[in-house]
């Protein structure tokens, strides 16, 4: 078993076998965890196709998380919560008003998601050009009938999880700084464990697109 | 002004200060759409960071289109339909696959006309992100759901970009036969620049 907490406001990568489940539990209250999702030959995680194959606004079990090539990357196998954002992005250097220095902060300087995504993403031989909207693991924001966002600000509690099923290989690269909606830097920590993935036919029995996207996962590599 | 029939694809530089109007011209036709600063292709239309920073998940007049950096890359400045998408997408031969089945695999799809259209300026797949859907209807609703509803466009509606800096537009006329987001029939749109 692999298992590192991610401390809020922090960023790290890791790559992942197939068939192996990832499991992130909030630490504390309010955690926000931005993933991105890459293959190691350049696909990586679609929102907006993963939303519209299956009719949904928010990331919840038993979706697909679905990829630029049309391939089922992971699998949401279960959660605590039964929303995650993926409509805002995650913050910018623009989010983070104060604390930027490390001469004056030490420790408690304060880096946007964007500035970790990219650090991470760098490190293993991408770039500004692979960023794509993440999933914002915890974060809820809700949406009116008039199309307006607003953040919830008390949907995770401490011990909220949510595993995902890896269906290819995959790099995960994720920040556990603030949502960019949150006006508040009280970040929590995230855990993230490895584990073997148990059988789960939820998502593919959930609807036939689900199971298109698992069956391309499966077709990647002839 | 410059017809685009359904199914190819349209690649403008609109210099800053210059407006993009796009037409509709027969109703109901997806103008797919993606916007990169000419000097920066990295910094380039970014829908969730656009629907975040103006809290709304449709565009309509007075947008700013913003960029991966954050930046205003155009700003609507008229739109006679009320509301646009940017979180449903652009249809691909592989999305297609996900949604309808196998037999769709070789169809005509809106990333085969970016991959084309932007090659010449150096947009690669690499490149092409969440674009926005102009004279789509994807409602979003308060439990979750998201769905595509008729369009609420008609013949000769319009949608006008103005550039805040020197962009590139990248446009793909859809043609999905798959949905009802071309009224089951993809029909050409007219690009005006001013
Ligand atoms: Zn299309």
């Amino acid at each position: 078993m692999t298992a590192h907490d991610v401390p809020g406001g922090a960023a790290w990568s890791l790559r992942v076998r197939p068939g192996r489940e990832v499991r992130f539990t909030a630490l504390g209250p309010g955690a926000c965890c931005s993933l991105l999702l890459l293959t190691s030959d350049g696909d990586r995680l679609n929102v907006p196709d993963t939303l519209k194959a299956q009719m949904s606004a928010r990331i919840a079990p038993p979706m697909v998380l679905m990829s630029d090539r049309g391939v089922g990357l992971a699998s949401v196998t279960g959660s605590s919560l039964d929303w995650h954002d993926a409509l805002c992005g995650h913050s910018t250097d623009r989010h983070v008003t104060s604390h930027a220095s490390y001469q004056e902060h030490r420790n408690d300087r304060r880096v946007s998601a964007r500035t970790g995504l990219l650090s991470e993403l760098r490190k293993r031989g991408f770039d500004r050009t692979d960023l794509h909207a993440s999933v914002n693991l915890f974060s809820k924001v809700a949406v009116a009938a008039d199309g307006a966002l607003s953040l919830v600000t008390d949907h995770c509690a401490a011990d909220d999880w949510v595993t995902l099923r890896t269906e290819v290989e995959l790099l995960l690269v994720m920040s556990t700084s603030p949502h960019p909606l949150d006006l508040e830097w009280k970040p929590a920590d995230v855990r993230v464990t490895v584990t073997a993935a148990p059988p789960d036919d939820g998502p593919r029995l959930s609807r036939a697109e689900s199971a298109r996207a698992l069956d391309a996962a499966r077709e990647v590599l002839a | 002004m410059t017809a685009v029939l359904a199914g190819d694809g349209h690649l403008v530089m609109l210099p800053a200060g210059a407006t993009l109007r796009i037409t509709d011209l027969e109703g109901n036709q997806a103008a797919d759409t993606l916007l990169f600063d000419s000097a920066d292709l990295d910094n380039r239309y970014s829908a969730v960071d656009t629907v975040r920073e103006q809290a709304n998940a449709y565009l309509t007049t007075g947008s700013a289109l913003l960029s991966t950096d954050l930046d205003v890359l155009a700003t609507v400045t008229a739109d006679t339909v009320g509301r646009h998408d940017t979180l449903g997408g652009a249809c691909s031969q592989e999305s297609n696959v996900i949604r309808y089945g196998t037999h769709t695999r070789h169809q005509h799809a809106c990333r085969e006309t970016f991959i084309r259209w932007g090659a010449p300026v150096g947009i690669t797949p690499r490149h092409l992100t969440h674009n926005i859907n102009f004279f789509m209807n994807v409602p979003l609703t308060p439990d979750g759901g998201l769905t595509f509803a008729d369009g609420l466009s008609g013949p000769g509606q319009y949608v006008e970009l103005t550039a805040a800096r020197d962009v590139y537009v990248l446009i793909s006329n859809c043609p999905q036969l798959n949905n009802p987001c071309n009224g089951w029939n993809p029909t050409p749109i007219e690009v005006t620049l001013s």
